[in-house]
């Protein structure tokens, strides 16, 4: 490609020149989902249906998509946040601790879930924030807290929504304008993430803490309170990706989201954004939840075995950032 | 006199920007080489190249009297040429032994000889730092002895000093004056960048200036003298340097410390700042002046002591309370504390004071944001391409007015300067001075902090001297010298040794 001339003298403020590197650095993720889905098409009669592209979103959405979004978050600061995994398998059984054997209404019991999600990541947020404890740590540690308080409110059996919560396995199952609702929801977190991420005060300096904290600091921004927050939003997000699995399954589970944590950090990296945190974006993460989706889709439609799955998935994720990091490595 | 090498008509550029437009620089054994010009001016890209960090688009590097073609920095570094950059390359967690031989480690280490080898290093040397000493725990100015020592270990024929004595306080500046000589002695071809000229004066046999990518000329040390380099950096004399100060009215106490102390670091400081007032505070580094502006700034925490701003006691916990209060602090160091490097220009100015750039519920309101910080950058005579480029694009100084940008978007009462011009050249030195005079003719209360004497001469109307923690005097305008100054800075080391039983 060619690197255009701007012209635009007429505006106020001249726009940037073209910048090849940067052109390249975002859109290679695209570049790589757009690959898959062509070899997925090629490959499979089955894979370019609507019923089977409807199929991998509701997949994703239930799995990593949600969840990724929170730890976008987390990772923009230059977090880490283990514990996503556990504290959804906390809201899908809470969903059913709350609903069926609490017997508390659907509109207080699904606030008090995302609530319970919400303490669980204020809980991690304000040891790394306050005390200046390695995020690695303290989301282990509330890895295994979560877990564990999804065994003991379930007592280690799933809990059956039944008719109680119908409300919410109607959710799960429901569809508007035939696609399905957890889908929307998806749509709906991604484009409020997308939002905050790029046009408001909030995302701003989330994406700066990441990238140098101390100059933060002495920018005289209350840095631990964002820092603090970023967990919250991971603990609500990962708790409604609790409800969502318990919306289609009709069950609340301790064994859902069990090793999840990875495949939500792998869609994020996947997604171009740096461990060393301020650099990454909503739409890449999307994409990078899509890889996933799309190669386990393809897996099962191609017939490969599950055990056989997983070494594949390490494969794609290996290959991606190969990808990725060649790609940025032209940059320099 | 033969040259060691000769770089020949050296061209490079990055994208459209052009660093080096034909440049010729060459070094010969038993020579101090002083590289000269303001930043920007291609001295780093010039010793890039030498160096094979980077590869030139055009011209010859001739070493020996061959043409050399180097692939990259391992191929530079074996025909002897060193460099010491500006950034330190220091593994902070291992031991300053271990550093000074980091690649050149034997796969099993024999702690007692490689301790004893850097020993000897340092000895040679004279510098007092002991081998198995943490590398992150020694203040910056020793850890910047590390670095050299590191490059003082191994065979060379050519070493570069970039900007090496920016950190160092003035003894172990001279110092490496002594082992730039010692080299010297000893055949070595040495180049040396600095910002410094009265210390360049002191060592220098050549200098070379270096203009827009250009030669401007390449003159004997003897045959010149500060006036005319200046004049060769920036085309106009010394005596510009210092801008004229605008009529000022010295207004009411705005800044009041009382009894300020934290641990032996600070010592029960006293003073004020008031309103239309530029105080330097001088003193040799480690003397207690970052600790005393980080403070008041909320930055470190204070263990004993009051802040009052405006009459009004302060009770600071954060750099955010000190910001919400009025009071700014330009960061010492730039690019760990002073700006976002990888951040657009307009997002690090607007940083301090978001609440004029968002609406109610937080959205930024990108088009006033552009609008404010185009003027701003204007008014600052910013030079950049677009306020939407990352501040890593821009050169030291106008990364420094970015900063500036900043507090001047937020618009408080107090401003606290940490070595505003470290860093930067002399074009732009005399725009923050200008920038800084300006601020206090608006009003502000203005704090300096700066280890160039003269930068404290030019630009305050009294000096208070620090020295081991403790306020050690003050001088006005008909007292200012280096004499003077230094009196009171090292006047406490005699101080401390006989009221030691008081502590």
């Amino acid at each position: 490609m060619s690197s255009k001339a701007t012209g635009g003298t007429s505006e106020v403020i001249e726009k940037r020149p073209f910048d090849k590197a940067e052109f390249i650095e975002k859109y290679s993720t695209f570049g790589i989902f757009l690959i898959l889905v062509v070899v997925a098409t090629l490959w499979t009669d089955t894979f370019l249906t609507e019923r089977n592209m409807l199929n991998v979103l509701r997949q994703v959405a239930a799995g990593t998509g949600i969840m990724a979004v929170g730890m976008l978050f987390v990772i923009l600061t230059r977090g880490i946040d283990l514990s996503v995994g556990s504290i959804q398998a906390l809201g899908s059984v809470l969903c059913g601790y709350y609903i069926v054997q609490l017997d508390i209404s659907i509109w207080f019991g699904i606030p008090l879930v995302l609530l319970s999600g919400a303490a669980c990541g204020a809980i991690t947020g304000l040891f790394v924030a306050y005390l200046s404890l390695p995020s690695f740590v303290m989301s282990l540690a509330m890895m295994a807290m979560a877990r564990g308080l999804s065994l003991v409110y379930s007592q280690g059996q799933p809990i059956v929504l039944g008719k109680a919560g119908a409300a919410i396995t109607e959710f799960g199952s429901g569809r508007f304008l035939n696609v399905p609702m957890p889908v929307w929801l998806m749509a709906f977190i991604f484009i409020v993430a997308g939002i905050t991420l790029n046009f408001t005060k909030y995302g701003r300096i989330i994406k700066a803490i990441g990238s140098n904290e101390e100059a933060v600091r002495l920018s005289g921004i209350n840095v631990p309170r964002y820092v603090a927050s970023v967990y919250v939003i991971s603990g609500v997000l990962a708790a409604t990706a609790g409800i969502i699995a318990a919306s289609r399954t009709g069950i609340g589970s301790s064994q859902v989201g069990v090793g999840a944590e990875l495949n939500v950090i792998a869609a994020v990296v996947i997604g171009g954004a740096s461990l060393m945190g301020g650099r990454g974006g909503v739409i890449n993460t999307l994409i990078g939840a899509l890889i996933l989706g799309v190669m386990t889709n393809l897996m099962n439609l191609a017939g490969v075995p599950g055990y056989h799955q997983q070494v594949w998935m390490g494969v794609i994720i290996a290959v991606a950032m190969l990808l990725h990091f060649s790609v940025t490595k032209i940059k320099n | 006199m033969d040259a060691l090498v000769q770089l020949r008509g050296i061209k490079k550029s990055y994208g459209g920007v052009k660093a080096l437009r034909g440049v010729d620089f060459d070094i010969r054994p038993g020579e101090i080489h002083a590289l000269l010009g303001e930043n920007g001016a291609g001295k780093s890209t010039l010793m890039k190249v030498l160096g094979g960090d980077i590869s030139a688009n055009e011209g010859t590097i001739i070493v020996d009297g061959k043409t050399a073609n180097y692939r990259g920095p391992a191929d530079a570094k074996a025909s002897g040429i060193q460099m010491i950059h500006q950034e330190l390359a220091l593994a902070p967690d291992l031991s300053v032994a271990e550093n000074i031989y980091l690649g050149a480690l034997p796969t099993v280490i024999k702690w007692r000889d490689l301790n004893r080898a850097a020993g000897e290093v340092l000895d040679r040397f004279g510098f007092d730092i002991g081998p198995r000493e943490i590398v992150g725990k020694l203040p910056i100015a020793l850890q910047q002895i590390v670095e050299i020592a590191k490059a003082l270990s191994k065979k060379a024929r050519i070493i570069v000093f970039d900007e090496p004595t920016a950190v160092l306080s003035g003894k172990d500046a001279e110092r490496l004056h002594e082992i730039m000589l010692q080299l010297r002695a000893q055949g070595v071809g040495v180049v040396y960048i600095s910002h410094r000229l009265d210390e360049v004066f002191e060592v220098a046999d050549r200098m070379t200036v270096l203009k827009d990518g250009e030669t401007v000329g390449t003159i004997d040390a003897k045959d010149t003298d500060v006036a005319q380099i200046i004049s060769m950096m920036v085309g106009r004399r010394m005596s510009a340097m210092f801008p004229e100060k605008p009529e000022t009215e010295i207004g009411h106490e705005v800044l009041r410390v009382e009894n300020l102390g934290r641990g032996r670091k600070v010592l029960g400081v006293n003073f004020s700042v008031r309103a239309g007032e530029i105080v330097g505070l001088g003193g040799l580094v480690g003397s207690g002046r970052t600790e005393v502006a980080k403070m008041i700034f909320g930055a470190d925490p204070i263990e004993t002591g009051k802040v009052y701003l405006n009459g009004e006691e302060l009770r600071l916990k954060s750099p955010h309370d000190a910001v919400r209060a009025g009071i700014n602090l330009l960061p010492e160091d730039r690019k760990g504390e002073g700006v976002v490097i990888d951040f657009p220009i307009k997002v690090n100015s607007t940083m301090a004071m978001m609440g004029k750039i968002t609406n109610k519920f937080g959205f930024i309101r990108h088009s006033t944001e552009s609008r404010d910080i185009t003027e701003l950058t204007d008014q600052l005579t910013l030079k950049c391409g677009h306020i939407g480029d990352p501040v890593s694009t821009l050169s030291g100084g106008n990364q420094q007015k970015v900063v500036l940008a900043k507090w001047m978007f937020a618009g408080g009462e107090l401003i606290i300067f940490d070595e505003p011009t470290r860093g930067v050249d002399v074009g732009a030195k005399s725009e923050i001075y200008g920038l800084i005079n300006q601020m206090a003719a608006d009003g502000k209360a203005v704090l300096v902090i700066s280890s160039e004497h003269q930068e404290l001469f030019g630009i305050c109307d009294r000096i208070l001297v620090m020295g081991n923690g403790a306020l050690q005097g003050e001088l006005l305008p008909p007292d200012f010298s280096d004499e003077n100054l230094l009196h009171l800075a090292m006047a406490s080391g005699v101080a401390e040794q006989n009221g030691a039983n008081d502590v």
